[in-house]
């Protein structure tokens, strides 16, 4: 058994996702290789080297890897993919964009999402927003996996795995880069953070947002997430979105403020060890649930929340 | 310019769904069916593409039982001109909805194929990736914002951080999010109009592609379910039971 694992970075570092696909790539058996594509990258290369369970790091770095772009991303992978038994990569944007590609050009059928690897051969996914966990067996001979992170410890470090430069391939030249807007923030990332602090509907604005949730997320270490209904209506980014079709994630404290609990919004917080909902309908589904729930107006509870916290970390 | 775009029947996004008590399968009976969201978000941007005379046509593909007619019938109340339906029975893997949908294209040749960036009944977000590599045609997964000029189109990405913004050569695949728009409500008319408009069936095996699966589903199990836990009367006593009982701030 032989893996090779697609690693996920910003040209700088690499990812905390990553890190845990890599347990899942460990729990196949066998070999771990890991390909760091990107331009300028070589300290990517050197912090994969240090993570435990690594064979080799292969490097590959080109003008062409700098925005993960799918087409010569996939070519590359293709490329590698020959000696190797199974392709893993992390459930992230770029890993989800790319993996299916390679997936095709092995004609492979690709195992989105796994949450449980049961045999080399067989695992677990979610599946209907995480209402149905569904066992498969692959019968391909290579295997080409994504990875919910959520559901995998980091791996740990002390590693000393060799770093080897290989070639890029030929782009196919058919996209292009124009530009990125990414949302630099001092907070932790969602899909790692220890405590989310999540507002919906009920906000009403972005203003809001800032007035409301940043003062408690500044206490409590927190990263900040938003129902679809908040990202919709402009209140928080994007990137913020919790649920089946934005981030699953699974921190040791959730608190969901003005969030109903719609099956979309729950699918991406089933993971999380307690969760809070502070709401003022007493039969809001977030309640079903809920560890604590408090039934009030967000408007007086969380001023009142971030009054008391700062009290006691003073 | 032609659009393709793929459509898919799905479990509706409010429906329950229950696994069979013997774990061999999801129970969909007397479950409401409709067209997936994301599906109905592409073919409301072909829609308006057409609109802004940057298409002149738009087919709708469904593979499915019989009853996929029905999603067809709703692209076409929102602006779809015509519709294929390829009926198969059974489990389709995205690797062979792929591989069907790549055989249509061979013969439509649209310069444009949008899809939903997931189905909601089993969210392998695949088909659409997977198609592009088979064609070698360039994608953009994950779209909230498309604009075409002359024979390449510009696609702004949502991804993890943020946006990216990509510019493809024509013809390309793109993946929809949910932000690229707000599906039309079909008035009437268009919904009267939807029943005329013409639908070619096929048979999944009339394209002697390979469309064996490749996974075996082994068994299908409810997730422990969360329990509802307690009701607290004060932000005070919520903060004491997160340090003092929970051990979580
Ligand atoms: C295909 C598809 C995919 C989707 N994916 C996602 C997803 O990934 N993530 C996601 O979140 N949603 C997703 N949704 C949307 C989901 O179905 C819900 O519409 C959404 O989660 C609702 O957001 P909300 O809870 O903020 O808003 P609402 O449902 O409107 O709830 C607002 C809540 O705030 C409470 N409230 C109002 N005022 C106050 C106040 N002053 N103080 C306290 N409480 C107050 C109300 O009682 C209510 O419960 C998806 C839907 C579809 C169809
Ligand atoms: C009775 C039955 C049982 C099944 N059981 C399973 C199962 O247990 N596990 C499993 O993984 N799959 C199962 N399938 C197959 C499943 O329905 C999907 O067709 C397949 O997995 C595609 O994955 P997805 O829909 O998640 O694709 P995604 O890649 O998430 O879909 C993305 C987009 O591709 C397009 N698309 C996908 N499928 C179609 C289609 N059929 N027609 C037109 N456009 C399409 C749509 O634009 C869609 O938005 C079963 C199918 C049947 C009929």
């Amino acid at each position: 058994m032989k893996t090779l694992l697609v690693s996920d970075h910003d040209n700088k570092t690499l990812s905390e996702a990553t890190a845990k696909a890599l347990s899942c790539a460990v729990s196949l058996g066998g070999e771990v290789d890991v390909v760091i594509a990107g331009k300028g990258c070589r300290a990517v290369a050197e912090q994969a080297a240090q993570l435990s369970s690594v064979a080799r790091v292969l490097l590959a770095d080109a003008d062409a890897y700098e925005h993960v772009l799918a087409e010569p991303f996939a070519a590359l992978i293709v490329s590698l993919a020959a000696p190797y038994d199974a392709i893993v990569a992390p459930s992230t944007s770029s890993g989800r964009n790319i993996l299916p590609r390679v997936a095709a050009l092995l004609d492979v059928m690709q195992i989105s999402d796994v949450s449980r690897v049961l045999a080399p051969d067989t695992f677990e996914r979610p599946i209907y927003a995480g209402n149905v966990i569904e066992t498969v067996r692959t019968t391909d001979k290579k295997k080409v996996i994504t990875v919910r992170t959520t559901a995998f410890p980091r791996a740990a470090g002390g590693g000393t795995a060799s770093i080897e430069s290989i070639r890029a391939v030929a782009d196919p030249g058919t996209s292009q880069f124009e530009s990125e807007e990414l949302h630099a923030s001092a907070r932790a990332e969602l899909t790692s953070a220890r405590i989310i602090i999540s507002g919906g509907r009920a906000l009403q604005s972005r203003e809001n947002f800032t007035k409301y949730i940043d003062p408690i997320a500044d206490k409590l270490g927190a990263a900040i997430g938003a129902s679809r209904a908040a990202v919709d209506a402009g209140y928080a980014p994007n990137d913020w979105q919790v649920g089946q079709t934005g981030k699953i994630v699974a921190p040791d404290l959730y608190i969901a403020a003005g969030i109903s609990g719609a099956i979309q919004h729950l699918a991406g917080i089933k993971d999380a060890k307690i969760i809070v909902a502070i709401n003022k309908d007493p039969d809001a589904p977030i309640f079903q649930v809920a560890d604590y729930g408090l039934v009030a107006d967000l408007y007086t509870a969380l001023p009142e929340m971030a009054a008391e916290l700062a009290k006691s970390h003073a | 310019m032609k659009i393709l775009v793929p459509v898919k029947r799905v479990v509706d996004a409010n429906a329950h769904v229950r696994v069979k008590a013997d774990g061999s399968g999801v129970d969909l009976s007397g479950v409401k069916m409709s067209i997936n969201p994301f599906d109905e978000i592409a073919v409301e941007e072909a829609t308006r593409l057409k609109e802004k005379g940057s298409a002149a046509e738009i087919v709708c593909v469904s593979i499915g039982p019989a009853e996929a007619a029905e999603v067809l019938r709703s692209a076409f109340a929102i602006g779809a001109d015509r519709g294929q339906l390829v009926i198969g029975e059974g489990d389709l893997e995205p690797l062979a909805v792929a591989k069907i949908l790549k055989a249509v294209i061979e013969k439509e040749n649209p310069q444009l194929v949008i899809l939903g960036k997931q189905a909601i009944d089993y969210d392998n977000d695949q088909t659409g990736q997977m198609l592009a590599g088979l064609l070698g045609w360039p994608q953009a997964t994950f779209a909230s914002n498309v604009t075409i000029e002359g024979d390449q189109v510009q696609v702004t990405r949502e991804v993890d951080g943020g946006h990216q913004t990509v510019r493809l050569r024509l013809p390309a695949i793109i993946t929809c999010d949910l932000r690229l728009n707000t599906p039309r409500f079909a008035a009437l008319p268009s919904i009267m109009k939807a029943k005329k408009k013409p639908i070619e069936q096929k048979s999944v095996d009339s394209y002697g592609v390979d469309l064996k699966p490749r996974l075996q589903v082994l068994k299908l199990a409810e997730p422990p379910r969360r329990k509802a836990g307690i009701k607290v009367k004060s932000v005070t006593e919520l903060l004491d039971k997160l340090r003092n009982e929970a051990g979580v701030i």
